[in-house]
């Protein structure tokens, strides 16, 4: 036994002597390395450990949460929680109901990334870097790779026990191309559930990141306007998650009456075609977990079948609030932060169309692909393309300076009037929601066809 | 940390031992009411080594296994980057107060009375608008040490308050908000419950505005929100040396409109974002970055200003507990003599950006931004007639600021790390619906 366990078993047996509404604690220990480059040297390379947990309890309505990486204590840390949430408390607490879970056969399915010898890793960078720098008109670059896992055990005051592992990899690179006065660059984000392999031989990839980055040193800025655009798969999974699955977490809508207006099950959002998902119980992905961090099995959630909306995304308070059930969609960053209502592997499904039949009929338009980022204020929300170009009559056209698209949600989402045949899953992102940021998650869709959206530029 | 620093002695030329400790109380309102209290413990320590001439890093919140921590750091300066700089053995430093000791005493009861007078006066003026506070205070202190001899201590208190609202008819969506932080209690509430105010105020009737270049005011809130990000890239010495920074050779020329001046200032008593030394134990000073609209420094840390040939600007900062990379603490734009108000009388038809959404997912090494005006207000004839809405705006920051109009004298802290006016520019490119 571990002193983690250790100590979690300690505390399964302190927990039931408090009569709160709810308790429960959380213990990690997590390895992480990285290697980061900025131009052609290594910029930093280190290892991290660290080892942490928290209690939070829930009193009359209201949590008391406590973290810490010292374990000593740790009575006084639990008594702190619940009189926390005593003192804020003053309404009935309401959870859903869950189902005591013991379960630690979901403990070292990952493969672990961090033991892989640095060594290895930065062979694989250095070929990646030799392959940016190789590349005419190349300023310079940035690689920014990560590793961590993770080992979490879980309890609580219905009798749940708990122990889940999680692996991650992640890498970016950027290559900046300048001329003149001129700056540009051009991105690709990778990422997997640990397996390092995945983001191994992707050099013909990387050599067009590099290559895209001096193209756009000559290419035209689009005029500002509305347009029809296509978006790729990458940047449309970003749209499913950014415009309209931030809007699905309930956490938004539970005790905001004007919300819940909105978010009416069966209200219309999008034509018959469109079907959004929260899924994360499909194996292998970077948002796929067994349990969430309450405990709940994690499950599939259609958010929007045929065009209406049909689920949302629940913590067990949420879902209590709206009675509605627990969706497993609790999720913290890390031990020092409570669980919220998160996204896991959000995507759109597949429709019929494609690729050249999207574009096919468009007179003047844009394709958008690859991701910078993207935000979302709920109704409105903007994101930004990696790599633009014009489509005339039906065909791709010259390329254009990366673009941010903006949008109303609600208006985004009708205007969607073609959904191409070829989903595909992205793992290179990461979700921020408050302070807690990244969170693993993935986005897909197949290409999308939006009509009138506005896109900035000069 | 002694005994870390001895273990790695032995292993290593240099080394260097770097502990942060913070106790944080953060009290939340959601939906206008009381929802969480909070109490956050956490440690780690940072060791940083120099092995046969190369970095090695690693850290770790466990104190007591120190032999791996060693280790660690140890393979990783297999690969490291060649050490080119000296680590301090200074002990004596600048005074710049950052702790008040009052803050760890004030009451979960006072923190929780503060939020609730934010939400009641702001929902005192719009009854149905939906609230979220917080009242935080933290205590953290940082602990150097390293083989040359050269150390620092300090403790550090920060109390932040803040209020966000969001106010929804149907579809249409408003959010307002404003905070504030300080090394001191924060025992009022007026002012911050008073800016959100204007925000309602100003927002309450709608206007449309034309697709088309227009004049436009960025206050305080809208320029942090749109324009300081490109300038902290740009004035950062690692962008600097790598040739990606566009003022990178413009050292000593005028890049900018002859009004503007910017400084990094991390010297300031009882602010968060001040201290007596940076993380790798240079002392703090004020640094110039631009002056009369020229580039006067950039900022750095040891490493960075060794590979240069200059000196550290004690700009050395360990974000996410990663190795020392530079880093700005806080940007001060200095105040002009022009009021708000003027500015806006200016202005035949034009708008005002309050919050911009998105500005820094574009280019940002090139200067451009773009993004959605989440909060801004179209003016006709000197007057601000309403919040715009399904509005984007997109520009370049080294365009923008050649030329400004005017500077605002109403300089003010956004956020705990921005100290900026409102600015007046001639022109900036509108796209909307």
């Amino acid at each position: 036994m571990t002193t983690t366990q250790a100590i979690a078993h300690q505390l399964a047996e302190v927990i039931n002597r408090y009569s709160t509404d709810y308790i429960e604690a959380r213990f990690e220990e997590s390895q992480t390395s990285y290697i980061s480059y900025r131009g052609r040297e290594l910029d930093s390379i280190g290892r991290a450990s660290a080892i942490g947990g928290n209690v939070r309890a829930m009193v009359k309505g209201a949590w008391g949460f406590v973290s810490f990486n010292d374990f000593n204590e740790l009575p006084g840390r639990v008594e702190l929680a619940i009189r926390q949430a005593q003192f804020a408390g003053n309404e009935e607490s309401q959870l859903a109901p869950a189902e005591p879970v013991v379960d630690t056969s979901a403990m070292a399915q990952d493969k672990n990334p961090v033991v892989i010898p640095l060594a290895e890793k930065k062979q694989l960078l250095d070929e990646y870097n030799d392959i940016i720098w190789h590349t005419p008109k190349l300023q310079t670059a940035i690689i920014d790779y990560g590793d961590s896992y993770k080992k979490v055990i879980f309890l609580n005051s219905l009798g749940s026990y708990i122990e889940q592992d999680r692996a991650d990899v992640t890498l970016r690179l950027t290559a900046i191309a300048t001329q003149d006065n001129e700056v540009q660059q051009a991105g690709l984000s990778l990422g997997s559930r640990g397996d390092f392999s995945l983001i191994q031989g992707r050099h013909q990839q990387v050599g067009q990141m590099a290559q895209l980055a001096v193209e756009l040193l000559s290419a035209p800025q689009v005029k500002g306007g509305e347009y029809t655009v296509v978006l790729d798969p990458v940047l449309a999974g970003v749209f499913a998650h950014e415009a309209f699955g931030h809007l699905s977490e309930s956490d938004f809508v539970y005790e905001n009456d004007r919300v819940r207006q909105i978010m009416t099950l069966g209200r219309r959002f999008g034509s018959d075609e469109l079907n959004i998902v929260d899924n994360a119980t499909i194996p292998g992905l970077r948002g796929s977990y067994k349990y969430d961090d309450e405990g709940v099995p994690a499950t599939k959630t259609y958010l929007i079948t045929e065009g209406k909306l049909v689920g949302r995304l629940h913590s067990r308070e949420t879902a209590a609030k709206m009675k509605e059930k627990p969706t497993g969609n609790a999720r913290a960053i890390n031990y020092c932060y409570p669980p919220i209502v998160r996204m896991t592997n959000t995507y759109i499904e597949p429709g019929a169309a494609s690729f050249d039949e999207l574009i096919g009929d468009i007179k003047e338009g844009i394709y958008v692909k690859n991701w910078y980022g993207g935000t979302t204020s709920m109704e409105m929300f903007t994101f930004s393309a990696g790599e633009a170009y014009m489509i005339r009559h039906g065909k791709l056209a010259e390329p254009l300076r990366p673009v941010v698209l903006t949008g109303n949600v609600f208006t985004t989402l009708m205007n969607i009037d073609g959904i191409g045949n070829d989903l595909e899953m992205n793992q290179g992102g990461g979700c921020g929601k408050g302070e807690q940021v990244p969170l693993p998650v993935s986005n897909g869709s197949p290409h999308i066809r939006i009509r009138h959206c506005l896109v900035g530029g000069r | 940390m002694e005994q870390i620093l001895a273990q790695a002695k032995r292993v290593a030329e240099e080394a260097e031992a770097f502990m942060v400790s913070s106790e944080e109380t953060p009290v939340q309102f959601e939906a206008n009411r009381l929802k969480h209290i909070q109490s956050k413990q956490s440690s780690y320590v940072a060791l940083r080594i120099i092995r046969g001439g190369k970095i090695g890093y690693a850290t770790a919140t466990e104190l007591g296994d120190s032999q791996n921590l060693v280790n660690a750091a140890v393979e990783t300066a297999q690969f490291g980057m060649i050490a080119k700089f000296e680590l301090p053995s200074l002990s004596v430093y600048p005074e710049i107060e950052v702790f008040d000791p009052k803050v760890e005493s004030v009451s979960t009861e006072e923190m929780i009375n503060l939020g609730e007078e934010l939400i009641a006066t702001v929902r005192g003026h719009t009854p149905d608008i939906v609230c979220e506070a917080g009242v935080s205070k933290a205590i953290i202190s940082i602990h150097i040490i390293n083989s040359r001899g050269g150390q620092a201590n300090y403790k550090q208190s920060i109390f932040s308050l803040g209020v966000a609202g969001h106010l929804i008819r149907d579809t249409d969506m408003l959010f307002v908000g404003e905070s504030e932080s300080s090394c001191h209690p924060l025992t009022e509430t007026k002012a911050i419950a008073g800016e959100v105010l204007r925000q309602l105020e100003l927002a309450k009737n709608r206007a449309s505005i034309p697709s088309k270049p227009l004049p436009v005011v960025f206050t305080p809130r809208g320029l942090a929100s749109a324009l300081i990000l490109p300038l902290m890239v740009a004035f950062n010495g690692k962008t600097v040396l790598k040739g990606a920074s566009p003022i990178g050779n413009r050292l000593g020329q005028p890049v900018f409109d002859d009004k503007l001046w910017l400084w990094d200032d991390p010297t300031l008593a009882y602010r968060p974002e001040s201290r007596p030394c940076d993380d790798e134990g240079i002392p703090s000073q004020r640094t110039p970055l631009i002056q009369q609209g020229a580039i006067t420094n950039f900022l750095y840390d040891l490493q960075t200003a060794a590979l240069a040939h200059t000196q550290s600007t004690g700009n050395g900062s360990r974000n996410y507990g990663g190795l020392p990379a530079p880093s700005p603490s806080a940007f001060i734009i200095k105040p002009g003599n022009t009021t708000f108000d003027e500015m806006v009388t200016d202005i035949k038809e034009g708008l005002v950006i309050e919050q911009l959404m998105g500005a820094g997912q574009g280019n940002i090494l090139g200067g451009d931004f773009s993004g959605n005006v989440l909060l801004g207000y179209k003016v006709e004839s000197g007057r601000i007639v309403g919040r715009v809405k399904d509005t984007m705006v997109s520009g370049n920051v080294y365009q923008l600021l050649k030329q400004i109009t005017a500077i605002g004298s109403d300089a003010r802290w956004v956020g705990g790390s921005i100290n900026t006016p409102s600015l007046y520019c001639p022109t900036l490119s509108v796209a909307s619906k």
